[in-house]
């Protein structure tokens, strides 16, 4: 499969909601036939996925929250938007 | 009463009427007739209580929910319950005007069933002259509103030959997830099976196919398989679970673990009409009946996958052993698994080529091209 290429201002795909689950206790992506339980980091980094922040303004904003070395997490939101772009769940 | 986790999704059977006749249809033989529906406010009380016991997720189905002239306040009650909602239609009765009403009331998802890329045959599948052109009007309508849509395909004989071309067309009609659902048999499928069931080539050929077909749609289409288990050697790990993820409401009201589970004789269900949901789902006899390990036999009692697949189905356990309780015989552990391939086999070389339409009186006659 080719390497999926990240999008500029990463926004959850049509179709695809962020839920705040009560019985749970805990964030989960929403998309048709799927429930995805999104942990901890996940769910900050796909709260922040509106279509307006540019991928480095999240890595910024998540270097504040997590008080975390700036390339580390450039990296693992990398990782993580790679995946969620081959799954469909974020988009451009 | 948390002993029993909460579901995540709810089938809402909202009619069995139907304008089309799918001769696999998921509805039981006897359907329910519409003087015995569930009514808007009673729709609107079960999605409220689900929300609240945790489900997340609603499939509005049928029958055809557009059959019902209050779909849209039933989509807006399950929206404002905070469930994501999921339409599951055939398209007929639903215009680009209605949709738009659905989308505005709620709706996040849309799910359109086709029966083939060649109209001639999608329709006689059907039942329905004019149906596969409709679809693609519709499926044009749910894309041009921005509504992301799911192409559902059942493979059966006369269209698995068309596997590679239905997924490339459903990527044509604009879907961002398609699934291929080889035919399972109960209900009326079982009722047609020798008309429905491929052969082992084809089906050999069907699953060879799957990974090119994956790799052309890679990063655009998402493509879920539900297996042709006849032919499989381990078992699907049927609704997640008796009683573990999800629970379906019947056009009446009775709750059921799955959507064949009335097949199954002897099991008590409950109705909304005189249960609370997340009573229904905790205390019913025919939830408690399957649910877990306990009441498996052997060889599934002891074996390293009861957790994993349950045992299979329970449905199709009785349809083919008689007995729910038994392994379903997809699995090449249970000792009927060699009987299950031989009625494949013979299912298969029948070529019976009239269906059996539910509601109709007569058999139509069909060829495969």
């Amino acid at each position: 499969m080719p390497e999926p290429v990240l999008p500029e201002r990463p926004k959850l795909a049509p179709g695809v909601r962020l839920h705040f689950d009560a019985t749970r206790n805990a964030w989960v992506l929403l998309s048709p036939e799927r429930v995805i339980e999104a942990e901890g980091p996940a769910s900050e980094i796909l709260r922040r996925c509106d279509g307006t922040r540019t991928l480095g303004e999240i890595v910024d904003e998540l270097a504040a929250v997590f008080a975390a070395d700036r390339e580390l997490i450039a990296g693992d939101v990398a990782e993580m938007m790679a995946e969620l772009v081959a799954k469909r769940l974020v988009v451009a | 009463m948390n002993r029993v986790p909460a579901p995540l999704g709810l089938l809402a059977e909202l009619t069995h009427r139907c304008p089309l006749a799918c001769p696999y249809c998921s509805n039981p033989l006897a359907l329910d007739d519409r003087t015995a529906e569930l009514d808007t406010a009673a729709w609107a009380r079960v999605f409220r209580e689900a929300a609240a016991m945790g489900v997340l997720q609603v499939h509005l189905s049928g029958g055809e929910p557009a059959s019902r002239r209050d779909l849209q306040e039933i989509t807006a009650a399950a929206s404002q319950a905070g469930l994501y909602t999921n339409l599951i239609t055939s398209a007929i009765g639903l215009d680009a005007g209605r949709l738009q009403r659905l989308q505005a009331a709620g709706l996040d998802h849309v799910q359109l069933s086709i029966q083939d890329i060649d109209p001639e045959l999608a329709d006689r599948i059907a039942g329905y002259d004019g149906a596969h052109v409709r679809k693609q009007a519709f499926a044009a309508s749910v894309v041009g509103l921005g509504l992301p849509l799911t192409v559902n395909a059942v493979i059966h004989r006369a269209n698995i030959a068309h596997l590679s071309e239905l997924v490339d067309y459903a990527a044509s009609l604009g879907a961002g997830r398609v699934e291929i659902a080889h035919a399972q048999y109960y209900g009326w499928a079982l009722r047609n099976r020798d008309a429905l069931m491929p052969t082992r080539e084809q089906i050999d050929r069907a699953m060879q196919q799957m990974e090119a077909i994956q790799a052309r749609h890679a990063g655009r289409l998402l493509i879920d398989l539900v297996i042709p288990d006849y032919y499989a050697s381990r078992p699907k790990p049927c609704v997640g679970g008796w009683g573990m993820r999800s629970l379906n409401v019947t056009p009446s009201g009775l709750v059921l673990p799955c959507h064949a589970a009335q097949t199954i004789p002897n099991l008590e269900f409950w109705s909304v009409r005189d249960h609370a949901l997340a009573d229904i789902w905790s205390n019913s006899p025919a939830f408690e009946a399957f649910r877990g390990t306990a009441w498996m036999k052997e060889p599934c009692r002891s074996c390293e996958f009861r957790e994993r697949d349950f045992g299979g189905c329970r449905c199709q356990a009785l349809a083919i052993t008689g007995d729910a309780a038994a392994t379903d015989p997809s699995c090449d552990l249970s000792p009927h698994h060699a009987r299950l391939l031989a009625l494949a086999e013979q299912a298969a070389a029948v070529q019976e080529t009239q269906y059996a339409y539910r509601g109709r009186s007569t058999v139509i006659p069909f060829s495969v091209g």
